[in-house]
């Protein structure tokens, strides 16, 4: 098997499996280790623009990745969205959030590596991840340029051809054929993106499934009895 | 009416003098590791002082609490959408630095430095990053005896309406010691603001507690609780706060904290209230008027319409029983001489306080103040302390409660020393404050002798309710397979939590005793 069969029709497998297992299992035993890990109480300094930059840029582009990459091409289609639309919609969205999340994520990274408190509580793992994080976000910044060349020469076929790629995963019908004419960027882009969900069970990442969404109709008072 | 039981304290600020026994024994017990070092579950502060964390009671700045918006109660950082809203980076969230920077000393420098001209002295060092620090800046009793400047101090917003500037005057300054603790609220805004679900309130004590498997590190809670009694812990994530010592207490056993008191200052109870009320009386329009509506929401024990829906909503008998004899009852709804601290921040706080007397035997010597009926005790406002200060400690400003309390303490002393000094009762002080005979020996009782078993009316608490097989639990906890001390485990699992149990028969052979309904 080459190299790109691997990570482009096993290592997709591989990422998700460790995502959705890890996940579960650290759920389920390690409880008391799932949290946001938030540093907030160590060094308040200019948290309100770095965090609220960084998690809804980040959100954003999370939303964008699945919506447009996991939609059937025939409901765009029957949506009346064109390929091209679709494409400078991709790019536009992108390049704003990106911009937001990198703005957001430099001023996080320096503070973790650099601020000393922080610095000093920091896990391999916090530093790792924020690090990864960020390199995956500029590697798909970088692919701006090369998707604005294909908009500007009415080509969309590189963007569909990714979307069918990601949908032949999730179907069960793994095709890295499909990637065979996309440029390498897109490939180191891809690559980084699936190592976040390999690690995301083992590092802090795992607050995002607690998105606490159900607060919002809860009642304010908890009352929790012994009479079972 | 729902009735639920609910721990309660009282602490006699009238004794307490100050040597931070309780905040010692309770580090001990319950936060002395990594994260926490920080945080005191129980801390003394002298007041007048801003306190710890620094300005904590000013919810102009910490947005602690609750306040009225339309007239309907809401939490006064803002409701839940504006929780979610902020939840990347809280506004309010307080920074180390405002409680202190943990630290430890060099110790073994003392032994390990080479031979020198000079003594060779342990220096302070963080416990955060480890690195040198050159002054200690701030701490969990940084004013101890009002120590620094009074133009620091002052800032303390019990201060409001009060021309303070004559209380710089070294001769006219006063002081108090102010204990705290959670106060395990009948409305805690911590419970109402934790995004995850993760705080709750016990229903058969009230005792407010962290989930910690649920909590997710929201810190939502740190700044929504106007006590500042909430505390996240650095290392692992999780908030964390006073437990009302709930292992002793569901023993029978005191707080550790009113166990170890050395003035006898605490007093543990069990007091009824209306479940059915809390919003209502939150809500109540005037701040000074939250006083009087908290104890409203008290039911009366020896009611028997009480009594008889206690029962109904599964308030155990032994634990009628205690809320009959509860000193908190006594002191805060019999002799009312027991209030909560800060009522205005509307979470219905269940540490109440009786206020403190001011020393005043040498200036009584001199002369200098304007005696009671008796000629011998001096009248409660014209004492050390001014009673606005305490008013706005205690019941939002208004002074009429907080004087009848120290009148009636005054009388008792007044009653007591007839008897014990003069030995010729008199007893026209307890005329002029409404006090019986009776009435006045069983606070002396109560206040001065504190006996054990008056300050402590504790009854256990009912494992068996919570358990379907007590017997099959028995000599296990902390020891099973899993999960199963741990509460906050979703009931489908993953993994089974237990192996087939091979002598089922054997165990049908020993049947479970009877619930205990009377």
């Amino acid at each position: 098997m080459s190299l790109h069969n691997f990570v482009f029709g096993v290592y997709p497998y591989i990422a998700l499996t460790v995502f959705l297992l890890g996940s579960l299992v650290r759920f389920e035993r390690e409880q008391y280790s799932w949290k946001a890990d938030s540093s907030q109480l160590l060094s308040k300094t200019g948290m309100r623009w770095a965090s609220n930059l960084f998690h809804v840029g980040i959100l954003a582009i999370f939303l964008g990745h699945a919506v447009g990459l996991l939609m059937p091409h025939a409901w765009f289609l029957a949506l009346g969205v064109s390929d091209l639309a679709h494409q400078y919609t991709a790019i536009v969205a992108g390049s704003v959030f990106g911009l937001m999340c990198l703005i957001g994520g430099a001023i996080l990274w320096v503070r973790r590596f650099f601020n000393q408190r922080v610095s000093a509580v920091s896990r391999g793992s916090d530093k790792f991840v924020l690090t990864w994080l960020l390199l995956t976000l500029l590697l798909g910044l970088t692919t701006i340029p090369f998707s604005l060349g294909h908009a500007a020469k009415q080509d969309a076929s590189v963007m569909v051809a990714l979307a069918d790629w990601v949908q032949s995963i999730v179907y069960l019908h793994p095709n890295p054929a499909l990637l065979a004419n996309v440029d390498p960027i897109f490939k180191a882009h891809m690559f980084f993106g699936m190592t976040v969900f390999l690690v995301f069970p083992f590092t802090r990442l795992v607050h995002i499934w607690s998105a606490p969404l159900p607060y919002v109709v809860r009642a304010y008072q908890i009352v929790r009895s012994k009479r079972a | 009416m729902k009735v639920r039981a609910q721990f309660a304290f009282v602490f006699n600020l009238d004794k307490c003098i100050g040597c931070h026994t309780c905040s010692v024994t309770c580090k001990n017990v319950w936060s002395n590791r990594k994260g926490v070092e920080y945080a005191w579950f129980n801390n003394v502060e002298s007041k007048p002082g801003i306190g710890y964390p620094k300005n904590w009671e000013d919810q102009e700045k910490w947005q602690g609490g609750w306040t009225l918006k339309n007239g309907k109660l809401e939490l006064k950082a803002g409701g839940r959408l504006s929780k979610l809203a902020n939840i990347f980076a809280n506004p309010d969230m307080p920074q180390i630095d405002d409680y202190y920077e943990p630290f430890t000393y060099d110790y073994a420098h003392l032994q390990n430095a080479p031979l020198s001209e000079a003594t060779p002295t342990a220096r302070p060092r963080s416990l955060i990053d480890g690195s040198r620090m050159e002054k200690i800046h701030w701490g969990p009793n940084w004013e101890d005896d009002l120590a620094g400047e009074f133009e620091k101090r002052s800032q303390d917003t019990n201060f409001r309406q009060i021309e303070k500037e004559i209380y710089k005057q070294f001769e006219h300054t006063f002081h108090l010691y102010l204990p705290r603790i959670c106060n395990h609220c009948i409305n805690p805004a911590c419970v109402a603001s934790c995004p995850s679900g993760s705080l709750y309130k016990r229903e058969e004590d009230g005792i407010v507690l962290v989930d910690q498997d649920k909590c997710r590190g929201w810190r939502m809670c740190v700044s929504a609780c106007p006590y500042k009694k909430m505390y996240y812990n650095w290392e692992s994530g999780k908030a964390e706060k006073c437990i009302g010592c709930f292992p002793r207490v569901e023993s029978g056993l005191p707080t550790v904290c009113s166990e170890s008191c050395v003035g006898r200052i605490r007093y543990n109870g069990i007091m009824l209230y209306d479940a059915d009320r809390i919003e209502e009386l939150a809500s109540t329009q005037k701040e000074q008027d939250l006083y009087e509506a908290q104890c409203r929401i008290f039911l009366d024990p020896n009611d028997p319409e009480v009594i008889e829906a206690a029962r109904r909503d599964g308030v155990p008998e032994d634990w009628l029983d205690a809320a009959r004899k509860s000193p908190i009852w006594k002191m805060a709804m019999d002799w009312k001489i027991a209030f909560p601290l800060h009522p205005e921040f509307r979470t219905l706080p269940m540490v109440w306080y009786v206020p403190p007397l001011s020393p005043v035997q040498s200036q009584l010597d001199q002369g200098n103040l304007p005696l009671d009926a008796d000629g011998c005790i001096p009248r409660a406002d014209t004492l050390r302390m001014p009673l606005q200060y305490l008013a706005n400690l205690l019941t939002a400003g208004d002074e009429k409660p907080i004087r009848s309390a120290l009148n009636r303490m005054i009388a008792m002393r007044a009653y007591m020393r007839s008897q014990h000094v003069d030995g010729k009762t008199d007893t026209r002080a307890l005329e002029a404050a409404g006090l019986t005979e009776d009435l006045a020996k069983e606070m002396y009782r109560y206040l001065a002798i504190a006996n054990y078993e008056d300050r402590f009316v504790i009854p256990t608490g009912h494992e068996e309710l919570r358990l379907d097989d007590a017997y099959g639990f028995q000599g296990q906890n902390g020891f099973t397979f899993g999960n199963d001390s741990s509460r906050g485990v979703s009931k489908i699992t993953l993994f089974p939590s237990r192996r087939k149990d091979t002598h089922a028969d054997a165990k049908k052979l020993a049947p479970l005793a009877e619930p205990n309904r009377d």
